[in-house]
């Protein structure tokens, strides 16, 4: 039996600034997870990625990243997209500190 | 120090060029990120999980109080203030945008530093003990031959495609302080008939096959060593794999070919090779050792104040005990600088500390400063009657922790915070095991121990080589941490076995509280080291103390 499609969202990293950044539903790069679409079936995460690449002038390295809903949008699915969405633990650098 | 020639002032300066080209024409979109990538790798530029690292090499550990500002400069303008020294001489900045990264190299070009050869399948920056020049127990300075290496690897047309990276690391003493056995090759200074040379080992390395070297020559006479050097290159390019990634390392070749196999391609092309060298590099040789000069060490200063200082100052005597290593001049000490504060992130340094750091190499050390692989930096050469206001200058900025070869001067790869390869993170575990014994004020009383963490099977925090070393893996999902015991870093390197099933992030630290309390139990007595200690009665006291309920059921 195939296994149970996990949710992701689509990720990539700013050509610019190397910063994280997600795909929304409105064809847009964002910095906010929560922003971020959603997806959780198998086929439309095939449709998104090749439309993510299409859109990729200023995203490398675009990919499926884990991710579960949440209430306020998407969460991360793993520690490495906890990291990648807040920013290191050693420092208040990164997105946690653009936040504020 | 040594002072670059202007040839290499123009090569760098013309790199730094080719790359702010490279940049525009990536962000233009007339390179695609494929090719892009190739390119900014070879100019030491990675993306991570957060931002790109620019990885800057400090050619075998060595670098002079402009160069140090200049890395202060670089820290405060393009990144966020301070700069990460990795186990590979090298300074990482974690938070560099594409587009400013040009400026750093022109920066960096300013001073006659580059990020060229931190990356791709070349020879890299090579390393060398960080006590070179200075230390009691050293035959000759190894930087000249470590010079010599770098000047004969860079843009090397045979040896820029090789199947994979290649390191090389040198020391000059038979006290093995580089880990040369955890080296493509390895370079140990040796004497034969009052003659310097070396012992050279190859096919050593760390990652997911960690070797140690095997010596391929006992004693090669240090006039053989750019031809041998070259041999052994050569055979590699012949017999290393190109079809597997994690197959293409020279370790591979020598575990699957044998040392004998790979010593007779080295010796028959050594062979064929060696009566083209003409002497050429014997003279660049001797120009390269006449562009070190060598420090003016004073006599007759006597070391009155240093006895009066440890005898009335019990922090500096504390420091003094740990941080100071014996010089070839009796008035004068190697003083190692920590990284390692109890809490901080190892071998982090602020911009204000590195400074600080070269304002005090020029007060009191010869404008001399090293980076040792261990994360920490070194004033080589200090006189014995100066340490005093030196370390009172440290404490000022939190460099003055007594913590060197203890518990808390741990190794420690960026890990998950920063590296998008990590399966785990490093730092915090050591923050952790740093602080929690400090709090136990046992560090002292626990002697010489050698922690070392990394965050993936890459092994770029040497956790083989740790006395206890820690491998931060991903089991599914959750971050897990994997127990070794028994490595060794020096001459005598060995890899070290892995103890048992791996801890959770909040199981790791009480466990190494356990394993370490036993070690105070079962030593002799306080003379007995962990390692020494682990040697004596093997891993089985240790891995009860790791896995009590074990041992119970
Ligand atoms: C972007 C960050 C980094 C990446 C992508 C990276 C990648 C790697 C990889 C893939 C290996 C395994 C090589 C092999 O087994 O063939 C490795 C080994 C190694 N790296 Fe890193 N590394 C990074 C950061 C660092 C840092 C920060 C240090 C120093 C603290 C370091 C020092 C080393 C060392 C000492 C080894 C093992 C020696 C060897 O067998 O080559 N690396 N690295
Ligand atoms: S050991 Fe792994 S996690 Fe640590 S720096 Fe190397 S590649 Fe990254």
């Amino acid at each position: 039996m195939a296994r149970a499609f996990e949710p992701v969202v689509i990720s990539a990293n700013d050509l610019f600034d190397g910063r994280v950044i997600y795909l929304s539903g409105k064809d847009e790069w964002v910095s906010q997870l929560q922003q971020a679409q959603l997806i959780t079936d198998e086929g439309q995460a095939k449709d998104r990625m090749a439309q993510a690449l299409a859109l990729s002038d200023r995203a490398v390295g675009v990919f499926l990243a884990p991710a579960k809903a949440g209430p306020n949008g998407p969460e991360p699915g793993h520690p490495r997209e906890a990291f990648r969405a807040q920013g290191p633990s050693n420092y208040f650098h990164g997105k946690q500190a653009e936040d504020a | 120090m040594y002072h670059h020639s202007e040839f290499d002032r123009a090569f760098v300066v013309d790199r730094a060029q080719r790359f702010r080209d490279q940049v525009n024409r990536r962000i233009s979109g007339a390179l695609t990120e494929e090719e892009f990538r190739p390119l900014r790798l070879m100019n030491g530029v990675y993306l991570q999980l957060h931002a790109y690292m620019l990885r800057v090499a400090i050619p075998y550990g060595s670098i002079n109080p402009d160069q140090l500002r200049q890395l202060a400069l670089i820290a405060d303008r393009w990144d966020k203030g301070y700069g990460h020294f990795t186990t590979r001489q090298n300074i990482q900045f974690n938070w560099p945008k594409l587009v400013d990264i040009p400026d750093m190299l022109d920066a960096l070009a300013a001073v006659g530093m580059h990020a060229i050869q931190t990356s791709g399948n070349t020879i890299r920056n090579v390393t060398a003990d960080h006590f070179a020049g200075a230390s009691a127990d050293e035959i000759a300075d190894p930087r000249p031959y470590a010079e010599l290496i770098r000047q004969w690897s860079t843009d090397h047309p045979e040896f820029q495609f090789l199947p994979r990276k290649f390191k090389i690391a040198i020391s000059g003493s038979p006290n093995d302080r580089a880990v040369v056995k955890s080296h493509d090759i390895g370079l140990r200074m040796i004497e034969q008939d009052g003659q310097p040379g070396f012992e050279v080992s190859v096919g050593g390395g760390l990652g997911r096959t960690p070797l140690v070297g095997q010596v391929i020559r006992d004693f090669l006479p240090a006039t053989d060593l750019l031809p041998y050097l070259e041999s052994i290159l050569s055979a590699y390019n012949t017999v290393g794999r190109r079809d597997n990634k994690y197959k293409a390392r020279l370790k591979i070749a020598v575990l699957e070919l044998g040392i004998d196999h790979i010593r007779d391609l080295t010796e028959a092309r050594f062979a064929e090779i060696r009566p083209q060298f003409d002497g050429t590099d014997q003279q660049i040789l001797a120009q390269i050792a006449a562009q070190f000069s060598a420090p003016t060490l004073v006599d007759g200063r006597g070391t009155a104040e240093y006895d009066a200082a440890r005898a009335a100052d019990p922090v500096f005597r504390s420091w003094s005990d740990t941080n100071l290593h014996a010089h070839r001049h009796p008035d004068y000490a190697i003083a190692t600088i920590s990284l390692k504060k109890h809490g901080s992130t190892p071998g982090d340094a602020s911009s204000a500390q590195m400074r600080l750091i070269a304002d005090l190499a020029e007060r009191f050390g010869q404008g001399d400063i090293r980076i040792s692989h261990e994360q920490n930096v070194v004033l080589p050469h200090v006189h014995k009657a100066d340490l005093a206001a030196l370390h009172a200058a440290l404490r000022e900025a939190d460099l003055a922790t007594a913590n060197l070869g203890l518990i808390s001067d741990i190794i420690a790869c960026p890990g998950l915070d920063y590296c998008a390869l990590a399966t785990a993170r490093s730092i915090p575990i050591a923050q952790q095991i740093a602080t929690r014994f400090d709090e136990l004020k046992l560090e002292h009383e626990i002697g010489e121990m050698k922690i070392k963490i990394s965050g993936c099977i890459n092994a770029c925090g040497h956790h083989h080589v740790g006395h206890i070393g820690i491998l931060g893996l991903d089991r599914a999902g959750v971050e897990n941490y994997q127990v070794t015991l028994g490595g060794d870093a020096t001459e005598t390197m060995a890899v070290g076995e892995r103890a048992g099933p791996g801890f959770s992030k909040d199981e790791i630290i009480p466990a190494i509280e356990r394993l370490v309390g036993a070690y105070l139990d079962i030593r002799e007595d306080a003379s007995e080291t962990f390692i020494e200690a682990y040697r004596r009665l093997g891993p089985d006291p240790f891995k009860a103390a790791l896995y009590p309920q074990k041992e119970a059921a």
